[in-house]
């Protein structure tokens, strides 16, 4: 309950509320103030009429001009893409070596690419391209199926071992469950191989063994150095750089079981230009040829 | 415990309505020499906002060549000699704050010099009221014609009607000339009378029009008394010596007719000089009374003091009975003593030190700027990849910026982990050790930079790596520091 009374001192009246003998005047706002209050009220009012506002149990109010969030972004990427479309259609015009030398669109493809590689080649080879075991790094300069812009290309084209009639094709044989190699041999050989990239290799183990297992069974894919060949997507063995790793237990399972990592075809599901900008974003990480 | 009180339905009506109705405000013209000041300022202000969109800079070929230009889309600001670029916003910061110091030390000095002279409120609300004097006339006839129950006549009619054109032709001018901050002036007047104009330049004009017409024409001295915190703040930052403008009740009271002081006077009985005539109130363009003492709503433009003085010298008193003075004073001459004055003090002395403290040091980054700038950001996934042959490279985004109004070439090298070798993606310059770079004229240029570096010489986790880059033509150097990372 409140009691207004007069103050003696201001002239005013009180608001009837007290606190501890406090008591407040009544200072009303000055008109402009209220009116701009109500307008408000009756602005959000008109909001909830206009725009889609209230939940409702399994839908909400649409709103009369049918205004979505989700529509406004569609039409803003149209509009993305319009202005996109022109510096898209130069890139796919422009021959591979030729957007290298040309900064403007070197920078449009890298950033084209970025964006494409954190949507599609992320997942396996990591946002930067970092790799991870069994994913090849794609920062270094060691490539199994060739670093040049247009292998590159190839590649993401067609992937590896993807089943697409163009793809790469070649695996490292299982030569310990196929019953090529034993267990003792496959362990020697796998000594040799390290001692290819001037690794350590177990004391005592045979080395001319090595060499004759290595010259019969490996040589037709990974040449008689252990240089590798691109064709096949066989690895140079005398790098310092390892897809699956470099110790003698990965090295000797790698023997046994064989490997056959795979790579998706993207022909088909990225547009020329865009698998043009992604070649040249990753020739440019760094290892391109 | 509480009280049972019964509501009385009567007191309940005296809480009175939602809001208080603004009281008409009808300042009567004065002349002196405050009003003098007044005008001159408000000419000046009033003529560096409209002009100074038009003043031209040669700043060479391709620039802008307007002096004061906000270039949003280039994101570039120029003020005469100055370019600023958007990362160096913190000049802006140095400005504010000499800003507010000088605010303080106006208050300080003179109390609400700002207020009562500079502030846009106050030049445009004066410029409202001249126009609105000019055509209805002075205080007395606008308020009997406010006043009048007549029905309006065609005479009545025109001049409302003109009084609100004139003023939105004032207000659409003040509009249209901020937008000319933002692009090159002269262009964009021959864009607006053709109708050719960007449709923002037109909102915005339009928007702008809006607030002047409604904040000078109607708001007027609410803006000053409601919306602005400079009075609360200003109330708070005072001391007993600023010099505010003041009724010296000491002089003034008791209020009392000429005749009357006089008669008093002759008696030799004490006898006040103020004879009550209000002339003070009706000049007041808030609507206060001056001799009230301070008050949170009185701007001090100093209008009263003229008005007092006129009426002073009509009836041959002595003048500034209302002026600057301070409470000190008032109370010095109550007890006989001489008033003093003090503008140099710790207070004042301590502003004017903040002021060229930050004046000097914003001057000197301005002078010793760099024009020529690197950035250096090195890539974090993967911070460093293993070559075939064992070798460590780490990858680098190299942002280079040019400041200056021509395009220039510098060559960039590093400093840090031993034989390290330097390549940018997409350079085959002839000289591969440095490579060359050209440098767009006031712009920045992105580069991926790589740095390879023999594993068995550099042991360290983390090597401090300088990267530098050399102007070959004018010799200037920019270097920013970063690592060189081992796997």
């Amino acid at each position: 309950m409140a009691e207004s009374e007069l103050d003696g001192v201001s002239g005013k009246t009180t608001t009837g509320h007290e606190w501890d003998g406090i008591k407040e005047l009544n200072t009303p706002l000055p008109r402009w103030w209220l009116i701009t209050f109500y307008a408000s009220i009756l602005w959000a009012i008109g909001y909830w009429v206009v725009y889609p506002a209230w939940p409702l149990l399994w839908s909400y109010t649409r709103g009369a001009l049918n205004y979505s969030t989700r529509a406004a972004v569609g039409v803003e990427l149209a509009i993305l893409e319009k202005i996109r479309g022109d510096k898209m259609i130069a890139l796919g015009a422009a021959s591979l070596a030729d957007i290298e030398k040309d900064p403007a669109l070197l920078t449009l493809a890298r950033a084209r690419g970025k964006a494409a590689f954190g949507d599609n080649c992320a997942p396996c080879h990591g946002s930067g391209g970092a790799g991870a075991k069994g994913y090849p790094n794609l920062n270094d300069d060691d490539w199994l199926w060739g670093g040049s812009l247009d292998q590159i290309v190839q590649t993401i084209q067609f992937g590896a071992r993807s089943g697409h009639t163009k793809t790469h094709e070649g695996a490292m044989l299982a030569f310990g469950k196929d019953g090529i190699l034993k267990r003792d041999e496959i362990g020697t050989v796998a000594n040799y191989v390290r001692s290819l990239s001037g690794l350590s290799t177990r004391q005592g183990y045979d080395v001319a063994a090595g060499a004759k297992i290595f010259a019969e069974n490996c040589t037709s894919c990974h040449g008689e150095a252990g240089k590798g060949n691109q064709e096949l997507g066989a690895p140079n063995l005398t790098d310092k750089i390892w897809l699956y790793g470099s110790d003698e237990a990965t090295l000797s399972e790698t023997i046994t079981n064989g490997r056959a990592g795979v790579m998706p075809a993207w022909v088909g599901r990225l547009d020329p230009s865009t698998i043009k900008a992604l070649a040249v974003y990753v020739h440019t990480l760094g290892g391109g040829k | 415990m509480n009280k049972i009180i019964q509501t009385d339905p009567d007191q309940v009506e005296d809480v009175g309505p939602l809001y208080a109705a603004r009281k008409n405000v009808y300042p009567q013209s004065v002349f002196g020499t405050f009003r003098r000041i007044k005008w001159g300022l408000m000419a000046f202000c009033l003529d560096v906002y409209y002009l100074l969109p038009f003043v031209r800079w040669n700043r060479g070929l391709g620039a802008p060549d307007q002096a004061v230009l906000i270039d949003l889309p280039n994101s570039r600001f120029y003020f005469f000699f100055i370019e600023l670029w958007p990362q160096e916003v913190y000049y802006f910061t140095g400005l504010l704050i000499i800003a507010a110091l000088t605010l303080f030390l106006m208050n300080s000095v003179g109390g609400r010099i700002w207020c009562g002279y500079l502030c846009p409120q106050t030049v445009w609300t004066d410029l409202f009221y001249a126009v609105e004097r000019l055509i209805e006339g002075d205080r007395r006839e606008r308020m009997r014609k406010a006043a009048s129950a007549d029905p309006l006549k065609l005479g009545r009619v025109s001049e409302i009607v003109l009084k609100h054109s004139i003023w939105l032709l004032i207000a659409w001018w003040t509009g249209g000339a901020w937008v000319l901050y933002f692009t090159d002036a002269p262009t964009l007047v021959k864009e607006l009378v053709t109708f050719q104009a960007p449709a923002i330049a037109y909102i915005w004009i339009t928007i702008l029009t809006a607030t002047t017409y409604l904040l000078a024409g109607f708001m007027r001295e609410q803006v000053c008394v409601y919306m602005c915190p400079w009075p609360r703040i200003q109330a708070a930052l005072t001391d007993e010596w600023a010099l505010n403008v003041t009724y010296r009740y000491d002089r003034g009271e008791k209020r009392m007719s000429v005749k009357k002081a006089n008669e008093l006077r002759a008696l030799g009985l004490p006898a006040g000089d103020c004879v009550d005539c209000y002339q003070c109130v009706a000049a007041c363009p808030t609507g206060i009374d001056i001799r009230n003492g301070p008050q949170i709503d009185c701007i001090q433009c100093g209008l009263c003091i003229d008005a007092c003085d006129n009426v002073m010298k009509k009836i041959g008193g002595p003048t500034r009975l209302i002026g600057y003075d301070n409470d000190i004073n008032i109370q010095r001459r109550m007890a006989g003593k001489p008033p003093i004055y003090r503008i140099v003090r710790p207070r004042t002395i301590i502003y004017t030190a903040l002021i060229a403290l930050v004046g000097g040091v914003m001057l000197y980054a301005l002078l010793t700027r760099s024009l020529l700038d690197i950035n250096v950001l090195h890539d974090r996934n993967p911070v460093a990849v293993k070559l075939s042959d064992g070798s460590i490279r780490n990858a680098y985004t190299v942002r280079l910026l040019n400041k200056r109004g021509f395009d220039r070439v510098v060559t960039i090298d590093v400093d840090g982990p031993q034989d390290a070798v330097l390549h940018v993606v997409g350079d085959d310059s002839i000289t591969p050790d440095r490579p060359m770079v050209v440098l767009g004229r006031d712009g920045t240029t992105e580069l991926r930079v790589l740095v390879t570096a023999p594993s068995e010489k550099n042991t360290e986790k983390s090597i401090p790596t300088k990267f530098r880059i050399t102007d070959i033509g004018l010799g200037e150097i920019a270097s920013a520091i970063d690592n060189f990372v081992l796997p």
